[in-house]
């Protein structure tokens, strides 16, 4: 009986090594029910992407959000914002709380470096080995410790065929100081890739710290600034496509996506050179469901849903297999994906020092509202003194009261 | 009033949601980021004292212009007949229903060159005229959006003005004009200080209108203060600061505008109107 007690026992045992040994082998990606493992557990994930970036599922393509969560069972809350500063004061303004967020290159790098991203657990996302290889390990997050590439694509210029002349070949920055386009000219409405433009046209690196440099630029843009007609982003599609502006700089997806719908715009790549950016999936500190997310990040890097979102937002997929699946006629625009020549004459946005960011905070704000030369007294003793009116108003029209009152009863 | 322990939850609401906030927003115009005390914010605010006075000019006309249109619009309504007055007051709340933002939205597509009201100019042959992206735009906008608020407290003032009262001052010889300037006007002063103040305050502050009809390139008080928080140049303490200088100018507006006819009569105007 005690024999038959120990054998039992020993069996017991080797079963349960044997499952912790196979729990450990187990790879997540080759593990069945990678995508079904949250199933019925009711969780939520709160994504937030730039407007107009996901296949939504018109257009006849796959309806991202909805095909992850059928597949998984989790709830995906997705909203949207314009520019990367947005989002980084959205952060930064704490309070809200999300999963996974799509910044680009530079304000990844300005992320990790002000410690608000969380290191990803790269065995639970299998699908990063679908990544081409020249978009891993890039100079704004070596190692891929916190981001995936989700998107990459050049900046150029938009313009409207039928409002400049037929001969007029655009092959500078200039145009977009031509007088001649005077209320006709739309512009950036976020610092970095404004100030990026006016880098480019002097020849400046994109990503100077010297604020001699910075000061001609923003003396450039102020310039500029009587011709600009508005300063935008996304309202850009409906300006654009109506007509309302001759040129605009923008990214070369939503270029095209714009050239589709209306046949007189065209795309432009000036020769000074051009911004080289990706958009890469992160999960933010402070982000509940890691594991979650990760799936989430993983689900974005299937081949055929990179390749849905591709064709749907008309930006780059750098997953490797995705571009065997999109449509034949996409896959060789030169636009949405430019030559070896074009790509050579690029340069990426990395993380600017403290100092420089501050100064061109500071110096965008200052283009967007007025430079006129102020004293530095004037507001301080005008708040002073504004108190004081207030406070000395209030004060006799009591005693008045006080008076009156005497005189009533 | 004479229960004193039911007024307890609107003071611990008041403290949380109105007191604490203000506090905050003082404590953040003067500390950096790190939380010394300085003056740095406000001697900041200078720089933007020509978008700090073109806001508060495109308010002031903003404001005018809804006065001029709500005033005999207030008083027409407030004499109609009861299903008429009730349609009437309906079609003044009705835009509300909408989104602001989607409303603004609208004007963009109607003012732009190629929008609406081009298009149909063309027809005669008349423009294009520039429409969007002007301070005229801007100002519409604001209009537009704030009118319902000066109308509503000059339509509740009004209809409070008795008939009588208007017609014993045409028996006794009062012509139309002397009526409106001796009996209606002073009658309707607390419902044009309420409406005055509806429009002043949040038109000095709005945001969005001026990126979205203006071009982005002028920006108002709001969008410099909303640029701080929510958008590329991330600095809360300059953003208090130029808060509380805005707060300090609206009490000062609202303060002078309590100078006129400060009768006891017109005391609590906002209150009991």
């Amino acid at each position: 009986m005690r024999k038959l007690f120990i054998l039992l026992m020993l069996c017991f045992v080797c079963l349960m090594l044997s499952l912790l040994v196979y729990a450990e082998l187990e790879d997540p990606s080759t593990a069945e029910d990678y995508y079904t493992r949250f199933m019925g557990q009711n969780i939520s994930l709160n994504v937030y992407n730039w407007g107009e970036y996901i296949s939504d599922g018109n257009y006849d393509l796959m309806n991202v959000n909805a095909e992850f969560e059928a597949l998984t069972g989790i709830r995906v809350y997705y909203t949207t914002y314009a520019t990367n500063e947005e989002l980084y004061s959205k952060l930064r303004g704490g309070g809200a709380s999300y999963d996974v967020i799509i910044p680009s290159d530079y304000m990844i790098s300005r992320m990790i470096i002000e410690d608000m991203l969380e290191p990803l657990d790269l065995a639970n996302i299998p699908n990063l080995s679908e990544v081409g290889d020249e978009f891993l390990n890039p100079s704004y997050d070596p190692d891929n410790r916190y981001s995936v590439p989700y998107m990459w694509g050049i900046t150029g210029i938009i313009y409207n065929t039928t409002m400049i002349d037929e001969d007029e070949e655009i092959t500078s920055w200039d145009i977009l100081w031509d007088q001649r386009f005077m209320g006709q000219i739309l512009m950036f409405s976020n610092q970095r890739d404004a100030f990026g433009i006016a880098q480019f046209r002097r020849g400046f690196s994109a990503n100077t710290t010297d604020p001699d440099e910075l000061k001609a630029c923003l003396d450039d843009l102020k310039e500029q600034k009587l011709l600009v007609q508005a300063y935008v982003m996304d309202e850009i599609f409906d300006k654009m496509l109506g007509g309302e502006a001759a040129l605009a700089p923008y990214y070369a997806g939503d270029a095209m996506i714009m050239m589709e719908e209306n046949p007189d715009l065209d795309f432009a790549i000036p020769e000074e050179g051009v911004n080289f950016f990706v958009d890469a999936a992160c999960i933010p500190k402070g982000s509940r469901r890691k594991q979650a997310a990760e799936m989430y990040i993983n689900f974005l890097c299937e081949p055929e849903v990179s390749a849905a979102n591709s064709e749907y937002i008309g930006y780059a997929t750098p997953i490797t297999k995705a571009l065997e699946l999109v449509d034949e006629e996409f896959a060789e625009n030169p636009i949405v994906f430019p030559s070896e020549e074009i790509l050579a004459n690029t340069e990426t946005f990395t993380s600017l020092p403290r100092e420089t960011n501050l100064l061109l905070d500071g110096y965008w704000t200052q283009l967007l509202s007025s430079d006129e030369n102020y004293s530095r007294l004037l507001v301080p003793v005008m708040l002073f003194s504004g108190i004081i009116l207030v406070v000395g108003i209030n004060v006799y029209r009591a005693m008045n009261k006080k008076k009156k009152q005497k005189y009533y009863f | 009033m004479k229960n004193k322990s039911s007024a307890f939850p609107y003071g611990v609401w008041m403290v949380i949601f109105i007191v604490l906030p203000l506090l905050l927003v003082g404590y953040f115009a003067f500390t950096t980021e790190d939380g010394a005390p300085t003056m740095e914010n406000i001697s900041k605010v200078g720089e933007f004292m020509p978008v700090l006075m073109r806001s508060v000019w495109y308010a002031v006309v903003a404001t005018v212009v809804c006065l001029v249109i709500a005033y005999p619009l207030g008083y027409l309504i407030s004499r109609g007949a009861g299903s008429r007055r009730r349609t009437l007051l309906m079609l003044v709340i009705l835009p509300m229903w909408m989104n602001f933002l989607l409303r603004t939205y609208a004007w963009m597509t109607l003012l732009e060159n190629n929008g609406l009201i081009n298009r149909f100019l063309g027809f005669f042959n008349v423009g294009p005229f520039e429409m969007i992206n002007t301070s005229g735009a801007v100002i519409l906008g604001m209009v537009y959006n704030y009118m319902p608020f000066m109308i509503l407290p000059l339509y509740a003032v009004m209809s409070k003005i008795d008939q009588t009262t208007l017609e014993a001052a045409q028996d006794l010889g009062s012509s139309f004009v002397s009526t409106f300037a001796r009996v209606i006007l002073p009658l309707s002063m607390p419902g044009v200080k309420t409406g005055i103040i509806m429009v002043f305050v949040p038109s000095v502050s709005t945001f969005i209108i001026s990126r979205m009809l203006g071009g982005g390139g002028n920006l108002l008080i709001g969008d410099l203060i909303e640029l701080q928080f929510l958008g590329n140049a991330y600095n809360p303490n300059l953003g208090a600061a130029i808060s509380l200088v805005l707060l300090v100018i609206v009490l000062l507006c609202m303060s002078l505008l309590n100078q006129f006819g400060g009768e006891e009569e017109m005391e609590g105007a906002l209150l009991d109107k």
